[in-house]
């Protein structure tokens, strides 16, 4: 069984195997190498370890983009007590699907990973916080956990290197804000899944009260490749701010939707027409979201000249985020789409923060209404204050997520609400 | 002030003023140093800040995003803006977000005119609000106790769930559902049954979400006076407000004293108040038996009880309360003294136990349900009789000398008391069938009308202020006792509660040095205070 299709542009490295159930296991995975990137760590010691990644210059892929290899160096140098390292397997962003697959297929690559950035950050505990609904991703990677035990690879002293690692899998239960970093580790301690207010942040203070690194499941999977190659090979694909490859979760009206694992920088025009084989007959490109629902929306103008790294998308006018593309072609109702992400948003709003609690529902409620023929001009105007009074007014940025595609959609596609106002019609049917 | 010469300091401006506070102290506690204050929901001084609210953000100079004040320790050299154009704008969005599901029911919601959203929208929100969508409706709760919860007014600031997590260490309540339909809610059935400090919660909401049902649609906020008093229900001395309309107390609510209850108080002082408005009043004085009594004005009354007692039969003996003031045991003192001096006791109610407050176990109810054991105590007086405050008193009944009676309604007597008595004088606020051999009686006001001290537990004198005006002819206990040691020869009248205040501690070496002034609104420890189990050093 071939993994569903495979561009010839893409640089497999940590997709490399997806599609092999051998690869699950930890022979499989040794076969491509597995563990001798951990084995190396051991040896080269935690700082050497950080410095190499951050040679790398990988950036973080969980979505914001910081060097893993800063964040790392964050962690207090002395050790008074426990650290930890939590692994963000709580992937839920619409359009978002990199992560499951990394989890379903290789989830060796991830616990060595994972063992790897324990080391660096002299962490005695990894917690992979891994979202409730990917059952089978649960289920695989508690195997590999536990074939890691058994091959002496985590828990106590471990290959006789005096160093004590141990990985437990924590099952979410299907909060989307559990993915940002201090509600995931409220969430792991038992508690509600809250946000809480930066700063402390989790190299001080983070889960049970103490230093924590979080680090996306896509970065430490990348980890045993560049500590195993070093972090000038590492720089041989993506820019020079922007190194290495990234998954591109691409979902929406194009011939072959999929995860696409290229270097980073490449154009996005590229990849919808060439990667993703570009749209059905006689359709054609009407908006991009290029980084999940949170990121603001390019008209196709915008998108022809983007190029996909982190620079390159903030050029054109918005984020890279986790490089969820979604592709939107003219039959596309923006409004509806719209509405249907700031539902989403509402939903997850863990209620702490008045704007966005009340914001959220107040957003999707006047959508709903411009979407049924209701609206009025004036509302246009409503959602653009809103989407304001909603923006770095609160702990987390979920608020401003389900700001962002309103406020973008009204400023780029002004028409189609427009359309809906006026004369009760929608531009595009899905 | 110790701890401040120790503590490194910082300076920075606020709102174009400098504040210099201890490092470590939040911007928002640090404006209020200098009267700026910061409108805030979710932080409370006695909890935990989550910084939910996002009410009180404010600019910080060269911060990217504005920030909480409530837990954000002010940096040396900072210039924050909590005025500006920035903050206040951003203010004016969270208020309009508050109101957007609001039910906007102020015409019958008991926080009217003391609701923190009214007060924050009325000074800063925008005149219309922009929703045209419906609302959201909750509905009503019944939390048990006297807590009634209108979910439709609530706004999520979750003091009251904090509160009996973090003070009460009882967690009772909790935020179910997410976002736009999460609501406070009990576990279970019993909700706040078996709480002995869930009012506090209704005074902490700063929204009318959590109304008592005691006080539900008894007064409107803008007609009760508060007066500064202190808890008469036990020995701890909770600084409280009395809440009253027309003269009548409507409510009690903790005032806040770091040293004594904090800002909380319990349920068992707080809903012991009914008896202050009691209706059945002795309200002139009365002098002669019970069967030719005379009802007089003051001067000819007094003149006559202080001939009588200018010759009275020996040996003088006399029941006060510990429910009285200083100042009324301190000048019944000084009668039996010009008097010749003679026994003086006090019968007092006990409880089984005493009920902490685990998250501040300085409060405490105490064992005496009495306000002022201490100051009786160190006025020489004797407890006497049982811990229901009752007996003690058996003996009495043969006694052939002066009996002077103080604030003691007898209930356990009956008529029996005193009729051997040479001369019966009876001062209280309650007629009694133990009154009925009285030679005299005389109508005194309660602690509720008068202005006076209590000497707590912990030996911290306190002071009340009076908030009812008293029925007919009652006067204070210490001026009529007073006026008695006047006409006998003694010292002038003091000419107030302070000078009578002052003129106790020629009785109490404990209370020299202690004046008014020095009690303040805080109260002042006793020369020698007792060590408490539990107490801040």
């Amino acid at each position: 069984m071939a993994y569903p299709y495979v561009h010839e542009k893409e640089v497999q490295i940590v997709s490399r195997g997806w599609g092999k159930p051998r690869t699950r296991t930890i022979d499989g995975w040794r076969e491509l190498d597995g563990y001798v990137g951990f084995r190396k760590a051991l040896e080269m010691g935690r700082a050497a370890v950080i410095e190499e990644v951050k040679k790398s210059g990988l950036r973080g892929r969980g979505g914001a983009g910081f060097p893993t290899g800063l964040k790392w160096s964050f962690m207090p140098k002395e050790k008074r007590g426990p650290h930890y390292l939590c692994c963000n397997a709580d992937e839920s962003e619409p359009g978002t699907f990199k992560d499951r697959e990394l989890l379903r297929w290789t989830p060796h690559q991830l616990v060595e990973g994972c063992l790897i950035g324990a080391l660096a950050i002299q962490a005695d505990h990894v917690y992979i916080y891994c979202r409730g609904e990917f059952f089978e991703a649960n289920q695989v990677l508690a195997r590999a956990v536990e074939e890691a035990y058994a091959a002496g690879l985590a828990g106590a002293n471990i290959l006789g290197s005096g160093v004590s690692i141990d990985v437990t899998v924590h099952q979410g239960a299907g909060a989307y804000i559990c993915g940002e970093e201090t509600a995931l580790m409220s969430s792991l301690e038992g508690r509600r899944g809250l946000p809480r207010v930066k700063p402390p942040f989790p190299a001080a203070v983070g889960a049970f009260g103490r230093p924590t690194t979080i680090n996306n499941v896509e970065t430490l999977c990348a980890i045993p490749h560049i500590v195993r190659n070093g972090g000038e090979w590492y720089r041989q694909w993506g820019t020079e701010k922007s190194p290495g490859t990234k998954l591109f979760c691409v979902s929406g009206h194009v011939r072959r939707p999929g995860n696409y694992e290229l270097p980073l920088g490449f154009p996005m025009n590229e990849l919808i027409y060439d990667v993703c084989g570009g749209f059905e007959e006689g359709r054609k490109l009407k908006a991009v979201i290029p980084g999940g629902a949170s990121v603001p929306i390019l008209s196709a103008d915008e998108c022809l000249a983007c190029c996909l790294d982190y620079e390159g998308v903030q050029k054109s006018g918005s984020m890279l985020g986790c490089a969820s593309v979604i592709v939107m072609d003219d039959r596309t109702n923006i409004v509806k789409q719209v509405r249907r992400m700031v539902e989403f948003f509402a939903h997850e709003s863990c209620g702490q923060c008045t704007p966005c609690r009340e914001g959220t529902t107040w957003l999707s409620r006047i959508l709903r209404r411009i979407e049924g023929g209701k609206g009025t001009e004036e509302d246009l105007e409503t959602l653009l204050a809103l989407g304001t009074q909603m923006t770095a007014t609160t702990i987390c940025v979920l608020s401003d997520s389900a700001a962002v595609p309103v406020a973008s959609s009204i400023q780029k596609f002004r028409d189609d609400y427009l359309a809906l106002i006026r004369r009760g019609e929608a531009v595009g049917v899905v | 002030m110790s701890e401040s010469a120790t503590k490194p300091m910082v300076t920075a401006t606020l709102d174009g003023r400098t504040v210099t506070v201890p490092k470590g102290t939040t911007i928002l506690q640090a404006a209020e140093t200098v009267g700026v204050w910061v409108p805030h929901y979710c932080y409370h001084p006695g909890l935990s800040s989550p910084a939910q609210c996002r009410l009180c953000l404010v600019e910080v100079q060269g911060a990217p995003k504005l920030a909480p004040s409530c837990v954000t320790e002010l940096q040396e050299g900072q210039v924050v803006h909590t005025e500006s154009p920035k903050a206040k704008e951003m203010r004016q969005g969270v208020l309009e977000f508050y109101l957007a599901n609001h039910p906007l029911d102020c015409p019958v919601c008991d926080q009217s005119g003391e609701c923190k959203l009214q007060d924050y929208v009325h000074a800063e929100g925008r005149v219309h609000g922009r929703s045209r969508e419906p609302k959201r409706g909750f509905g009503r709760d019944d939390y048990g106790r006297d807590v009634l919860f209108y979910g439709d007014r609530c706004g999520r600031c979750t003091r009251c769930v904090r509160f009996m997590d973090e003070v009460a260490k009882d967690p009772r309540l909790t935020v179910v559902e997410r976002g736009n339909r999460s609501v406070i809610d009990t576990f279970f059935e019993e909700g706040l049954q078996g709480s002995a400090f869930a009012g506090n919660i209704v005074d902490i909401c700063p929204v009318g979400a959590l109304v008592s049902k005691d006080f539900l649609h008894k007064a409107r906020a803008w007609d009760l006076d508060h007066s500064p008093s202190v808890c008469p229900n036990c020995s701890q001395g909770c600084n409280i407000d009395l809440h009253v309309r027309d003269d009548v107390v409507q409510r009690l609510r903790p005032r806040a004293n770091l040293e004594v209850n904090h800002h909380w108080m319990c349920d068992y002082g707080r809903h012991r108040y009914e008896w202050m408005n009691r209706q059945d009043r002795i309200e002139v004085p009365v002098v002669g038996s019970s069967a030719d009594g005379v009802a007089l004005e003051w001067g000819l009354a007094l003149r006559q009880v202080a001939d009588r007692l200018a010759n009275a039969p020996q040996p003088v003996m006399a029941v006060a309360s510990a429910s009285s003031s200083n100042e009324d045991l301190g000048a019944l003192a000084h009668l039996v003294r010009a008097l010749g001096g003679g026994e003086i006791v006090f019968r007092s109610e006990r409880a089984e136990k005493e009920i902490p407050l685990p998250g501040f176990p300085t409060l405490t109810r105490r064992y005496d349900l009495v306000p002022n054991r201490m100051g009786a105590e160190i006025l020489g007086m004797t407890r006497v009789g049982k811990d229901d405050g009752t007996g003690g008193l058996e003996g009495w009944a043969a006694h052939r000398g002066t009996l002077l009676v103080l604030g003691d309604e007898l209930r356990d007597v009956g008529v029996d008391f005193g009729p051997s008595a040479g001369l019966y004088v009876y001062l209280g606020s309650y007629p009694t069938p133990a009154a009925s051999s009285a030679h005299a009686v005389l109508p005194v006001t309660t602690f509720a009308e008068g202005e006076g001290t209590f000497a707590n537990v912990e030996g911290r004198v306190q002071r009340f202020w009076p908030g009812v005006r008293p029925p007919g002819l009652a006067r204070p206990a210490w001026l009529v006792l007073a006026a008695l040691v006047e006409r006998l020869g003694g010292a002038a009248v003091p000419e107030s509660a302070e000078a009578a205040f002052l003129r106790v501690a020629e009785l109490a070496p404990e209370l020299q040095g202690l004046t008014y002034e020095a009690i303040g609104t805080q109260g002042a420890l006793l020369n020698e205070p007792v060590a408490l189990p539990g107490s801040r050093s």
